[in-house]
C-alpha cells in the first residue's frame, strides 16, 4: 500500500497516487429532490459495503463486487446491495413538533456472524439493522403447494422433508434494536465502543452510553445543560470512542474545543480529563472568530493516537498528549476569510463539513464548496484539490487538480472565489479502510474515486 | 420627534468639525456595518425563534455573536436603542461592504471610534429614548431556549425585531385567519407556535429507567414563571397593537 501521495502540481509517476473517477450514483437531473439528499457516508471494517443516508429516512448500501483477479486494471464496483427506510417522519404531540427522519449518522458494527448490522440515528432515535442474505429457500412441503395454498389432505400420500434449494440472493433489513426518547435535543453523533458491546450517542448538550442489548434504559455519561437555559454559550458538536481504549471518548464544542473523558473517572464525565483547545491568534480576530472556531467533525486516526478536528476554514490534527495546540493544521479555503460576514449572511458559514483519515492515516479528506474536495498528506505536506463532476465521468479518467485564484490575475483553468457556487457542497466523505478508495457526496449524488491502477 | 432631534443634532455637529469629517466618515463607515451586522444577527435570531424547533448550535452560535457586538459598543460608548422609526428599514439593505468586518481588530484599530468622539454625538438621543424603552419593556420581551444577557437598553433593538413580526401577522387580512389556526403544517405564523416558541424551552429527558414513552413534562419551576410572565407581555403587546 503505497503511502506517498502526488501533490497536483507535479506530473504523476512513481508512487504519486492519481486519483481516477470509478462511478456516480444517484439522480443525474439538476432539479435535487429534497428526500434524496444525502447525509452521511460510511464505509464497513472490510471496505466491502459503503452505506449512505439521506435526508428521506433511506438507507442505501452498496456492495462491492469481487475482484475479477485477471481482468485487474480496476478494482470491483459498487452496485446496490440493500435499500430501506430506516426512520420515518414522527410527530411529537407534547411538543407540537414534526421530528425530522433525515439519517444524520450511520456507523458499522464489525461482522461477528454471516449477517451485517450498523446503527442508523435521525435527530431522536437510534436503531440497530441487521442486514442478512437469503439465497436459499425451503422447497418440498407436505402440506402446501409452492404457491403456499394449503393441498387437499385427501391427495397427500407420501411423506417427505422439505430441501433447501437456492434462489436468487434476496438481502433483508430488519430493525433489531430501537433506541429511543433518551435525547431531548438533537442526536449528532453516534460512535462504537471498541468493547462492541456499548456505544454513545451525543445531542446538543448530552451525551448517553447504550448497550446494544438493552434499549429501555441509557446511562448519562455528559451533561452540559446549563440550570438556567439563559446562560447557555456553548454546545457539543460531536463525539467518538477511542479506537482502542473502550473507557475513553471524546466531544467537541461550538467554542473549538475538544475534551477527552475517562469513564473510569467517575459516573458522570462532566469534568474532562484533557482539555484540547488552541489559543486564538489575536491578529484574526474578528467577529466571526467564534464562529468559524467551532468544530463540525472529531474523528479519531485508526492508530488512535491522533485525532483530527474540522472547523470552518481548516483541519487540525492533534496529538492526544498535547492539549495546548495542534500538531498539524492544514487550511481547508483561507480564501473564504475575507467573505466571513457574505457567507454569515446566507448561513454558509455554519455548513458542518466532516473529514476522515485513509487506512494508513497518512492523508486527510474534507470537502468544501463548488463540489470541491481537498486532501492533505501528512508526510510530504502536499495537498490536492479536486472536483466531484459528472464531466469527468469516464471510468479511469484521471482528476484533474483543481485551483481557486483568492484574488488578482485568475491564471488559466483558475476559478475566481467570487464564481464558487456556495450550494454545491461537499459536507460527507469516507475513505475505505483499507485501499484507496474513496466515497464523496454532493447534495445528491455519491462519487466514488480510486486510485489509478496500472 | 426623535429623529428630528438626531437629525438637527447631527448637522449641527458637522457643521462644526468640518477637519474631522473623513475622520468621522471611516468611523461612522465601521459603526454602520458593525449595527447592520448586530441588525442581521436580530433578524436571524428571530427568525430562528420562529421556528418550532430551533438548530441550537446555530441559535447559540448566533447569540454570542449578537453579545459579542453589543458589548464592543457598549464599551465605544455608542450602543443606543434603535428608534421605532427605524424598525421599518430592512436591516439587510444597510450591509454595505463586507470586508470591513472581516478586518482583523489590528487593522481596524485607526477605524474604530474613540469613546469620547462617539458620546457626545449620541447621548442625547440615548436618555431621550431609555426612558421610553424601559417602561414598554420591564423584561426581555424575547424567551424560548435562552436569552440573551445584557443592557437594558438592547430591548431597543428586540422590540424592532418583534414588531416586525407582529406587524406582520397583523396585517394578514381576516380571511386568512381560520387557515392560520387550521393549518398544522405551516407553523410560521401559526400564532400557538410562535407563542410556544418563545414559552417552551427544552424538557427534560430523564436519561435512566426509561420506558418507552413520551418524555416527562417539567414541573413547576422559576424559570416556568419567568416564561409565563413573559407570554402574557408578549400577548399584552400584540393586543396592544
Amino acid at each position: 500500500q503505497s503511502g506517498a501521495f502526488g501533490g497536483g502540481c507535479m506530473s504523476g509517476g512513481g508512487n504519486d497516487i492519481q486519483w481516477c473517477f470509478s462511478q456516480v450514483k444517484g439522480a443525474v437531473d439538476d432539479d435535487v429532490a429534497e428526500a434524496d439528499i444525502i447525509s452521511t457516508v460510511e464505509f464497513n471494517h472490510s471496505g466491502e459495503l459503503l452505506a449512505t443516508g439521506d435526508k428521506g429516512g433511506r438507507v442505501v448500501i452498496f456492495q462491492q463486487e469481487q475482484e475479477n483477479k485477471i481482468q485487474s486494471h480496476s478494482r470491483g464496483e459498487y452496485n446496490v446491495y440493500s435499500t430501506f427506510q430506516s426512520h420515518e417522519p414522527e410527530f411529537d404531540y407534547l411538543k407540537s413538533l414534526e421530528i425530522e427522519e433525515k439519517i444524520n449518522k450511520i456507523r458499522w458494527l464489525p461482522q461477528k456472524n454471516a449477517a451485517q448490522f450498523l446503527l442508523s440515528t435521525n435527530d431522536k432515535t437510534i436503531k440497530l439493522w441487521k442486514i442478512s442474505e437469503r439465497d436459499k429457500r425451503p422447497e418440498g412441503y407436505n402440506l402446501k403447494e409452492e404457491d403456499g395454498r394449503y393441498r387437499d389432505p385427501t391427495t397427500v400420500t407420501t411423506l417427505r422433508v422439505p430441501v433447501f434449494r437456492p434462489m436468487d440472493l434476496m438481502v433483508e433489513a430488519s430493525p433489531r434494536r430501537i433506541f429511543a426518547n433518551a435525547h431531548t435535543y438533537h442526536i449528532n453523533s453516534i460512535s462504537i465502543n471498541s468493547d462492541y458491546e456499548t456505544y454513545l450517542s451525543a445531542d446538543d448538550l448530552r451525551i448517553n452510553l447504550w448497550h446494544l442489548e438493552i434499549t429501555d434504559r441509557s446511562f448519562n455519561i455528559v451533561d452540559i445543560k446549563p440550570a438556567n437555559m439563559e446562560e447557555l454559550t456553548e454546545v457539543i458538536t460531536a463525539a467518538e470512542f477511542h479506537p482502542n481504549s473502550c473507557n475513553t471518548f471524546v466531544y467537541s464544542s461550538s467554542k473549538g474545543t475538544i475534551r477527552l473523558c475517562d469513564m473510569r473517572a467517575s459516573a458522570l464525565c462532566d469534568r474532562h480529563s484533557k482539555l484540547f483547545e488552541e489559543p486564538e491568534d489575536p491578529s484574526n480576530r474578528s467577529f466571526f472568530s467564534e464562529i468559524i472556531s467551532s468544530i463540525s467533525d472529531v474523528k479519531f486516526s485508526h492508530s488512535g493516537r491522533y485525532m483530527m478536528t474540522r472547523d470552518y476554514l481548516s483541519v487540525k490534527i492533534w496529538d492526544l498528549n498535547m492539549e495546548n495546540r495542534p500538531v498539524e493544521t492544514y487550511q481547508v479555503h483561507e480564501y473564504l476569510r475575507s467573505k466571513l460576514c457574505s457567507l454569515y449572511e446566507n448561513d454558509c458559514i455554519f455548513d458542518k463539513f466532516e473529514c476522515c483519515w485513509n487506512g494508513s492515516d497518512s492523508v486527510v479528506m474534507t470537502g468544501s464548496y463548488n463540489n470541491f474536495f481537498r486532501m492533505f498528506d501528512r508526510n510530504t505536506k502536499r495537498d490536492i484539490t479536486l472536483e466531484a463532476s459528472r464531466e469527468n465521468n469516464k471510468p479511469r479518467t484521471v482528476l484533474k487538480p483543481r485551483k481557486v485564484c483568492a484574488s488578482g490575475k485568475r491564471k488559466k483553468d483558475e476559478i475566481s472565489v467570487d464564481s464558487l457556487d456556495f450550494n454545491k457542497k461537499i459536507l460527507h466523505t469516507a475513505w475505505h479502510p483499507k485501499e484507496n478508495i474513496i466515497a464523496v457526496a454532493t447534495t445528491n449524488n455519491l462519487y466514488i474515486f480510486q486510485d489509478k491502477v496500472n | 420627534m426623535f429623529t428630528r432631534g438626531l437629525k438637527r443634532k447631527c448637522v449641527g455637529h458637522e457643521e462644526d468639525m468640518e477637519g474631522a469629517l473623513a475622520g468621522l466618515k471611516t468611523v461612522s463607515s465601521y459603526s454602520l456595518q458593525r449595527q447592520s451586522l448586530l441588525d442581521m444577527s436580530l433578524v436571524k435570531l428571530q427568525l430562528c425563534h420562529m421556528l418550532v424547533e430551533p438548530n441550537l448550535c446555530r441559535s447559540v452560535l448566533i447569540a454570542n455573536t449578537v453579545r459579542q457586538i453589543q458589548e464592543e459598543m457598549t464599551q465605544d460608548g455608542t450602543w443606543r436603542s434603535v428608534t421605532p422609526q427605524e424598525a421599518g428599514r430592512a436591516p439587510l439593505d444597510r450591509l454595505v461592504s463586507t470586508e470591513i468586518l472581516c478586518r482583523s481588530a489590528w487593522e481596524q484599530e485607526g477605524a474604530r471610534p474613540a469613546p469620547g468622539l462617539g458620546d457626545g454625538h449620541v447621548q442625547g438621543p440615548v436618555s431621550d429614548l431609555c426612558p421610553v424603552t424601559s417602561a414598554q419593556a420591564p423584561r426581555h420581551p424575547q424567551s424560548g431556549i435562552w436569552e440573551l444577557d445584557g443592557p437594558r437598553e438592547d430591548r431597543g433593538g428586540f422590540h424592532k425585531s418583534l414588531d416586525q413580526i407582529f406587524e406582520t401577522l397583523e396585517t394578514k387580512n381576516p380571511g386568512c385567519m381560520e387557515e392560520l389556526f387550521s393549518d398544522v403544517d405551516s407553523p410560521y405564523y401559526d400564532l400557538d407556535t410562535v407563542l410556544t416558541g418563545m414559552v417552551g424551552g427544552a424538557r427534560p429527558g430523564p436519561c435512566e429507567g426509561l420506558e418507552g414513552l413520551a418524555p416527562a413534562t417539567p414541573g413547576p419551576s422559576s424559570s416556568c414563571k419567568s416564561d409565563l410572565g413573559e407570554l402574557d407581555h408578549v400577548v399584552e403587546i400584540l393586543v396592544e397593537t
